[in-house]
């Protein structure tokens, strides 16, 4: 059954933010009861069908590696985690909206996965500063997504999305805010409620995948 | 007058501990969380405050700093203050949190909150009735009662960290304990976890593709409604349905050996880590140290065992009995009140730096290993708990260190407590905890070798 082809996709993202609830909704299209914590790596896989009803129908397997642990982690942690790493095809960052620190920690994800290191700067750069420099050379297509939007209050959310459209910005990305609600099932395999604006999962990493 | 100027002295200086406490809260413990609960960082601060306020009071009491009366009224308020945080606020929010925490019993948070902490005040009640530490001349509420059994819980705390440290300290530092660990074995134990990674891969690819295969077919598993449908489900039950919970186990048993070695993976990273930094001078350094500290380690828990054989308890603090000592064998003169003074103060200004850094610094470590997003706050305030008696205790157990003038102060404020019992108390647990100690860490190296080094 392995005759299909593989798309290898990193789920970064700080402790409890909702990586493996995520996972688990992608590809069991069902709402996970009772998340706990990941330690090292888990896998899931979902079979999708690229450009689907077109002539070059193709059915992929996207393989998401959702990688447990926190970016402050210890560094024998760290080298652990980067076996995971290789030869990767994209990257989903998910981050918490009702928690700052977790979007601004994105950045220090996505270089450890990227496997490049900070950049000394004369500047004493704070957590706020993005080096687009950084990213301009980057060929993995980068998705962001942004969980919890329920627990975020009506009046506020204007002010959270606009924060995070910055975020995706900076790191050239598609940006995606979620809401994962409890008890919800699901009968179609194809069809996601749940995204606001009815974005397929397939439409960001595969957009610029040359896939030889 | 002298009375205004003293209690704003002592003020001002605790609020500097206060802005100490809530920098090292920000920038060490909370460092990679959001901080939403300003009522955690709160408390925290105060009780830090106010512990480092106490151990003040004993430097100003041997510097003779400040009013006599003036130093007496403050111990009295602080001791106060301080008991009402550990016994009333911390347990309270302690509960209100980790009832918050659970989603059953969202509604009624007070309600339970207070109920945790009725029952927390039942056990502590409790706790004083098998130890011989108090006369029952006092009422129920008075500070002798809450302090007897606060100073038993922090002098407990206080022994086993003691004796896990003293063992602890000469097995992480010397060099002599840590295993070999070459990079043919770590990229071994790597390429077994990504061969273990791809066959949870490739069960899960069969299992999607047959999930898949089944929808296409019009199968759809959910329950089949009505009678005929609980028929049709029992005689024809899908073989890919059976198939998958097989699958399913064996993924489950993969998934639970990929997180094994993923996290032996990791700790061999940390030896190798460990064997780099040795080679360093600071390492050299330190695994020097471990040698000092291990003697140390022995002797300690000799004199503890002496201690409780032989009933003793020492009468003389160790810094009257070095200038005795000086002055009758070596036959040196000089001003003993004037440099007993001196001595005493710094005898005791080091033992409670390093006490207080040690102790944060343990915090930190513990903190960092065991905390997630969820249950950040409730183990914050834990610590704040451990935090406060721990100092509390020190308090008691420092009253040993010090000449026998300088006492004076914390036995009229701590009135009639049994302060001998702490330290038979304090030697009998820290004796336990040492030996349990060796004993563990003799086990896990004796286990881990055999672990990583077959091939």
């Amino acid at each position: 059954m392995a005759s299909l082809d593989r798309v290898k996709v990193l789920v970064l993202g700080d402790s409890g933010v909702g990586k493996s609830s995520l996972v688990h909704l992608l590809c069991q299209n069902q709402v996970l009861g009772n998340p706990s914590w990941t330690v090292g790596c888990s896998v899931d896989v979902r079979v999708h069908d690229y450009k689907e009803g077109t002539p070059e129908e193709k059915a992929y397997y996207i393989e998401l590696w959702d990688v447990g642990g926190s970016v402050g982690s210890a560094s024998s942690v760290k080298s652990t985690r980067a076996v995971f790493y290789n030869s990767v095809n994209g990257i989903i960052l998910v981050h918490d909206l009702t928690n700052k620190k977790s979007s601004q920690n994105l950045y220090r994800w996505s270089l450890e996965a990227l496997n490049r290191d900070l950049v000394p700067t004369g500047v004493l750069v704070t957590n706020g500063d993005y080096d687009r420099e950084q990213f301009a050379d980057n060929q993995i297509p980068l998705l962001v997504i942004g969980t919890k939007l329920d627990q975020i209050h009506e009046t506020k959310r204007h002010e959270v999305l606009t924060r995070t459209a910055f975020l995706a910005e900076d790191f050239i990305a598609e940006e995606i805010n979620l809401v994962i609600e409890k008890r919800y099932f699901l009968r179609e395999s194809n069809q996601i409620p749940g995204f606001p604006d009815r974005k397929r999962f397939g439409g960001g990493p595969l957009k610029n995948l040359h896939y030889d | 007058m002298s009375f205004l100027i003293d209690s704003s002295i002592m003020i001002t200086s605790q609020i500097l501990f206060f802005g100490f406490g809530w920098l090292f809260f920000m920038r060490q413990l909370f460092k990679d969380y959001e901080v939403r609960q300003y009522v955690v960082q709160v408390i925290f601060s105060v009780t830090f405050a106010f512990s480092c306020t106490m151990f003040e009071l004993i430097i100003f009491e041997i510097l003779g700093v400040l009013n006599s009366s003036s130093r007496y009224f403050h111990w009295k308020m602080n001791l106060c203050v301080i008991l009402l945080i550990l016994v009333f606020m911390v347990p309270f929010y302690i509960g209100y949190f980790i009832v918050s925490n659970i989603r059953l019993l969202h509604k009624q948070r007070l309600l339970f909150s207070c109920l945790l902490w009725l029952t927390f005040m039942y056990f502590f009640w409790k706790l004083g009735d098998p130890f011989p530490i108090l006369s029952p001349k006092h009422g129920i509420l008075s500070i002798e009662q809450l302090i007897s059994r606060v100073g038993v819980i922090g002098v407990t705390l206080m022994a086993l960290l003691s004796g896990f440290g003293a063992v602890n300290c000469p097995y992480t530092y010397m060099s002599y304990f840590l295993r070999n660990v070459t990079d043919t074995d770590i990229l071994a134990l790597e390429r077994r976890l990504l061969q273990t990674m791809d066959m949870i891969i490739s069960k899960k690819k069969r299992m999607a593709m047959a999930r898949r295969t089944m929808f296409q077919k019009g199968e759809v598993h959910n329950r089949p409604s009505g009678f005929w449908g609980m028929i049709k489900s029992v005689t024809a039950s899908a073989p890919g349905s059976e198939n998958l919970t097989l699958i399913q186990q064996e993924v489950d048993a993969l998934e639970e050996l990929s997180r094994q070695l993923f996290l032996e993976t990791a700790d061999l990273y940390a030896t190798k880590e460990r064997i780099e930094y040795s080679k360093t001078f600071k390492g050299k350094y330190f695994n020097f140290l471990g040698y000092f500290f291990s003697i140390y380690c022995v002797w300690k828990i000799f004199m503890a065992t002496i201690n409780i054989v032989f009933d003793r308890v020492g009468k003389t603090d160790p810094v009257t009995r070095g200038i005795e000592i000086t002055v009758n064998y070596l036959g040196i003169q000089f001003d003993v009140k004037f440099w007993s003074q001196h001595i005493s103060f710094i005898l005791v200004g080091i033992i409670i730096v390093t006490s207080i850094r040690g102790l944060l610094i343990t915090l930190t470590k513990f903190f960092y290993a065991i905390s997630s997003s969820k249950s950040s706050n409730v183990i914050v305030l834990l610590l704040a708990q451990i935090m406060g008696m721990y100092f509390v205790s020190s308090v008691l157990l420092i009253r040993m260190s010090m000449p026998v003038e300088y006492r004076t102060i914390i036995t009229e404020v701590l009135g009639e407590l049994q302060f001998n019992f702490y330290h038979r108390w304090f030697d009998v647990i820290f004796l336990v905890s040492a030996l349990s100690s060796i004993l563990f860490l003799y086990l896990a190296h004796k286990q881990a070798p055999e672990k990583h080094m077959a091939p």
